[in-house]
């Protein structure tokens, strides 16, 4: 078993056009350069320079921010969900079509 | 209660307790209903401290315009008070923006100034920015970056919800301009040891998050990461859910960014079961149902209302 990444529209280039990929490794660090060894230059888009998780990506891991748990070195284990997002200006803000706060 | 004016009876609004949704009797959900707000929604909060810290610090006179780049709550809480205290009031939002917005802003008394629909929010806020630049007399109160906003929650939201539920062991509210969760969140946790602030965050569809590079992000400069203990991703189905939820059991007609928002304290509550700690976690009920009924969100199935939201903000 591995661990599901999800990956946005503006990052499928590195990923061959998938939504979905798969990875092992015990944290987000293990996991990335996992990742990378099939899909080269995306860690590169999530990770700055200073080896930091780069300021407009947010990732999930289950559904919570992994900024809240240890960063690049959350742990993951087998079938959990990680999620990558850009960030946008959401919420209350300006929304397109008939919804929003 | 008696006001003297309308924008006198902004905030003090009511805690109920959820007992249907709470999961046992030693940990409870409460509900802070802000839809009780005169416009209808938690902004009220913030347009009224923005508009008040402006005049004080000398930047709205008599006259003034003021702009925004919302199409939402803001800015019909904006509005409000803008005509209440003889401002003009202009809001920039994408031209795909629904009929029904436009008109409830129009009748609160804002001019409206399009920004391209495939742009989204992020171009309503380069458009405001520009134009702001231009008019150097106009003031852009920039509810992202106004610490009045946050403030409005620390000197309000805050306080209040301290005296209703001294026992709060969490608070949990949505994570838009940031402004509810650092004002409320720093008043808690000056006075509550250990308090718990959950920030959730809705998970629109994947056209909202096409950008053209990562580096053209956003994040509201209120941010500050270290006011929270964490952050949850909350989808559209989860949300919506939870919506229908919060009607069908507790008879509460919210706006979809409040099941957003009831996920993430269910979440949060099922730890606390599970580790056997008694909890009392405020959510705040941002706004009702009302402006949300052509979204679809209430009627036919989840997965109906579901993919009706697709492509929309809709928190």
């Amino acid at each position: 078993m591995a661990v599901q990444v999800r990956v946005p529209t503006i990052l499928r280039s590195y990923t061959g056009g998938s939504k979905v990929v798969e990875g092992v490794g015990d944290t987000l660090a293990a996991l990335f350069i996992d990742i990378d060894s099939r899909f080269p230059g995306l860690r590169g888009r999530l990770i700055a320079d200073a080896g930091e998780l780069h300021r407009f990506v947010n990732i999930y891991v289950n559904d919570e921010d992994v900024r809240f748990l240890g960063g690049l070195d959350a742990k993951i284990a087998d079938g959990d969900n990680v999620t990558i997002l850009p960030a946008v200006a959401g919420g209350c803000a300006v929304m397109p079509a008939t919804s929003g706060v | 209660m008696r006001f003297d004016s309308l924008m006198d009876s902004v905030g003090r609004t009511p805690l109920v307790g959820l007992p249907r949704l709470s999961p046992s009797p030693d940990v409870r959900l409460w509900a802070k209903l802000e839809q009780d707000n005169p416009t209808g929604s938690i902004k009220d909060r913030a347009a009224l401290w923005m508009i008040t810290d402006g005049e004080k610090r000398g930047l709205l006179t008599p006259g003034a315009t003021v702009l925004e780049p919302t199409s939402g709550n803001t800015g019909i809480s904006l509005a409000m008070v803008c005509r209440q205290r003889g401002y003009r009031l202009i809001c920039v939002m994408p031209e795909n923006t629904s009929t029904e917005r436009r008109q409830l802003l129009t009748m609160w008394g804002a001019e409206i100034v399009y920004s391209s629909a495939t742009g989204g929010s992020n171009e309503a806020v380069a458009v405001a920015k520009r134009l702001a630049a231009e008019h150097p007399d106009w003031v852009m109160l920039y509810q992202y970056g106004n610490p009045a906003n946050a403030q409005a929650h620390y000197e309000t939201t805050g306080p209040e919800l301290l005296e209703d539920l001294p026992s709060i062991t969490h608070f949990v509210a949505g994570l838009g301009t940031t402004g509810t969760l650092m004002g409320t969140g720093r008043f808690l946790r000056e006075r509550v040891q250990g308090i718990r602030i959950i920030a959730a965050e809705p998970r629109y569809g994947e056209i909202v998050y096409g950008l053209r590079n990562i580096d053209e992000g956003f994040i509201p400069e209120l941010y500050d990461e270290s006011v929270l203990t964490t952050r949850i991703s909350v989808g559209p189905k989860e949300s919506l859910r939870r919506t229908r939820q919060m009607v069908e059991e507790e008879g509460i007609f919210a706006g979809i960014s409040t099941g957003c928002i009831l996920h993430a304290a269910l979440i949060e509550a099922d730890k606390c079961v599970r580790a056997g700690q008694r909890a009392d976690i405020a959510i705040v009920v941002c706004d009702g149902g009302w402006k949300y009924l052509s979204t679809g969100a209430y009627a036919g199935t989840l997965e109906e209302a579901e993919a009706a939201l697709e492509g929309q903000l809709w928190a």
